[in-house]
């Protein structure tokens, strides 16, 4: 299935389409054409919407150009928009995403990628049985583990204060449930299986020789990891970064349960903000602030083009 | 999947002890054992146990009730409503983006131009969120101003089309944002598995002249078993995951109409503080997703032995 995806990125094959206009041409065509309207529709509305004026909102046509183009919903969604008694906009939940998504990232490449190099190159007793729970848990609806994550996380972070207040009996309490550093974990755990798999795969492939080559140079484990994979395979760093940064930045379920209303990523302060029940409802604010959440992944995928692509091909054939 | 062991090779002739064999990569690979051993299994099984208990709020003393839980958990209506939801979502959208998802993928299989593009059309909705696919769909659909509103302006005075605010419909309109979002990676993977077929198959059916649509019913379709059964998997695996879809977009309402069962438990768990009703009902999901996965790896690993 891997040779599938690769074949699948070569773009078609065989010789150029003749240009003749042929019914079975139009149907195709025309078919493709509306499942592009359908499929293009809400990210147009959202656009329309966000730059209207709530009067024009509530006289008219949800699908029509805006008449007045306004930036003020943009504005407001960023910096005003309230949730509860806090009205600080999006951008606190945008930045508290950013405070997620940079060490999450780093941290849960870093342990994928050795894991998927020791399990490529210095396979030992077990790591396939390892590996292989690993792929089965996957698969393990999350809500199984969400609530004994919980405890893990509050008993160890108890665990690490009463550890600092040995040495100075002053020290703050250390807090891993509803810190940012808890869900840095939580993602690096969830992250693992399909990353691992991206690595083992990649590693399995980079030629033996050079591997025992490096091992008769009197290369260890580190020094081959950090002077012969690294540097060549770069771009599946890439497709591992594409494949975190949009993962990371749109889950909420990990935001709304291992965080508290200060730390909320965006995900869940925008759902906070549209699904709010007091105040009247704007929704040129709500739909600008769904826009800028839905940026960031956006523009992500409008510029990696296939590694995107590739990336999910890759996360299809686990196991 | 073939692995090479090059590792073994390279540990040398002498063997201080078996344990010490390949240390480095065995003190490397402790976060994926860990993960492995502590959450996947640990925590799986901690759960479990605790759904056969009598616990409220813990840490609390724990009392075996056996299936009390469960019981509990399917004379209750809500429960019944989201498994419910849950079949009929999980039906169609399988069916629906399994069908849809093929048919893009054999349009696009037709050398056409502009490919690329269409794809990342009908790619792009994947790289969203569940919460900005709810909350876009939640706007069009809206009946005042949206979708509805737009028809009944055109003419049609009487059309009604409500899927926000009438329980009947409710689990549809969830339908059509999860398809919107879903189809397009179920298209992508399907183009994988076509795109690997043998162009002679092609080149052989139309020496027979058996028209296009037939070869993909009878002759493609067939052939790419493995990747239907690959997608089947993922897809189901991700419906019974859903959950932010549902509180993005009617928040488990009108009532409890929308509700689905990774709400529930998560409800359970973290609002009321019902926690032996929550395990008990994660439980069943895990057993829900044991009933596809179990036959799949017997499939797929079947015939070689250990993944």
């Amino acid at each position: 299935m891997v040779d599938a995806t690769v074949n699948a990125q070569s773009g078609p094959r065989g010789p150029k389409p003749k240009r003749v206009i042929s019914s079975t041409n139009i149907i195709i065509y025309g078919t493709l054409f509306v499942v592009c309207l359908y499929y293009l529709l809400p990210l147009y509305v959202m656009i329309v919407t966000s730059l209207k004026g709530m009067p024009e909102i509530r006289l008219g046509n949800i699908f029509g150009p805006p008449v007045e183009v306004t930036f003020e919903p943009w504005v407001k969604a960023w910096s005003e928009a309230c949730t509860g008694i806090n009205c600080e906009g999006l951008s606190r939940g945008f930045w508290n995403s950013v405070w997620i998504l940079v060490p999450s990232v780093i941290i849960s490449i870093a342990i994928a990628s050795v894991n998927g190099y020791a399990l490529a190159n210095w396979r030992f007793k077990g790591s396939e049985v390892f590996f292989t729970i690993l792929i089965f848990g996957a698969f393990i609806p999350y809500q199984v583990m969400i609530y004994p994550i919980v405890i893990i996380l509050r008993e160890s972070g108890e665990g690490i204060t009463w550890f600092l207040r040995l040495f100075n009996e002053d020290a703050s309490a250390f807090r891993l449930m509803g810190s940012l550093s808890g869900l840095v974990i939580v993602h690096t755990i969830f992250g693992m299986p399909i990353l691992t798999l991206l690595f083992r795969n990649y590693f399995t492939s980079v030629p033996e020789e050079l591997f025992k080559a490096a091992r008769v140079d009197g290369a260890g484990f580190w020094g081959i990891y950090f002077r012969i994979m690294l540097p060549m395979s770069l771009p599946i760093f890439v497709v591992a970064m594409i494949l975190q940064v949009t993962g990371i930045w749109n889950d909420f379920l990990f935001g709304v349960i291992y965080t508290k209303p200060e730390t909320y990523p965006m995900t869940v302060q925008l759902n906070n903000i549209v699904n709010s029940v007091q105040g009247v409802k704007e929704y040129n604010v709500n739909m600008a602030a769904t826009l800028l959440t839905g940026l960031v992944p956006l523009v992500i995928y409008f510029a990696s083009g296939k590694l995107f692509v590739r990336g999910i091909a890759a996360g299809a054939v686990k196991g | 999947m073939a692995v090479t062991d090059t590792g073994q090779t390279g540990a040398g002739a002498k063997k201080p002890s078996p344990l010490f064999k390949n240390l480095t990569a065995k003190i490397a690979a402790i976060p994926m054992i860990m993960t492995a051993l502590v959450v996947f299994i640990g925590c799986t099984l901690w759960t479990i146990y605790h759904s056969f208990t009598k616990s409220r709020l813990l840490p609390a003393p724990e009392k075996w009730v056996g299936l009390e839980n469960y019981e509990r958990l399917w004379s209750e209506n809500r429960w019944i409503v989201s498994i419910e939801n849950l079949a009929i979502y999980g039906a169609c959208s399988l069916i629906l983006s399994l069908t849809i998802g093929f048919i893009l993928a054999a349009l696009l299989d037709r050398k056409i131009r502009f490919e690329n593009t269409i794809r990342t059309i009908i790619l792009y909705p994947f790289a969203l969120s569940f919460v900005v696919t709810g909350l876009v769909w939640q706007w069009i659909l809206n009946p005042q101003l949206g979708l509805q509103n737009v028809v009944r302006s055109w003419g049609w005075e009487t059309f009604t089309f409500d899927p926000i605010n009438n329980a009947d419909i409710v689990i549809y309109g969830i339908l059509i944002a999860g398809i919107w979002q879903g189809s397009g990676f179920v298209m992508v993977l399907l183009l994988a598995g076509m795109r690997g077929i043998d162009e002679d198959v092609w080149k052989a059916s139309r020496v027979e002249g058996i028209p296009a649509w037939k070869t993909y019913i009878f002759i493609v379709i067939p052939m790419m078993r493995p990747v239907f059964v690959t997608a089947l998997v993922i897809i189901s695996a991700g419906i019974i995951k859903v959950y932010d879809l549902v509180v993005a977009q009617t928040s488990g309402g009108p009532g409890i109409a929308s509700e689905v069962p990774a709400k529930y438990v998560i409800e359970k768990m973290f609002t009321s503080q019902n926690l032996g009703l929550g395990f008990a009902a994660s439980t069943m999901m895990l057993l829900s997703v044991l009933v596809v996965l179990i036959p799949w790896a017997y499939l797929e690993f079947g015939g070689k032995k250990n993944g």
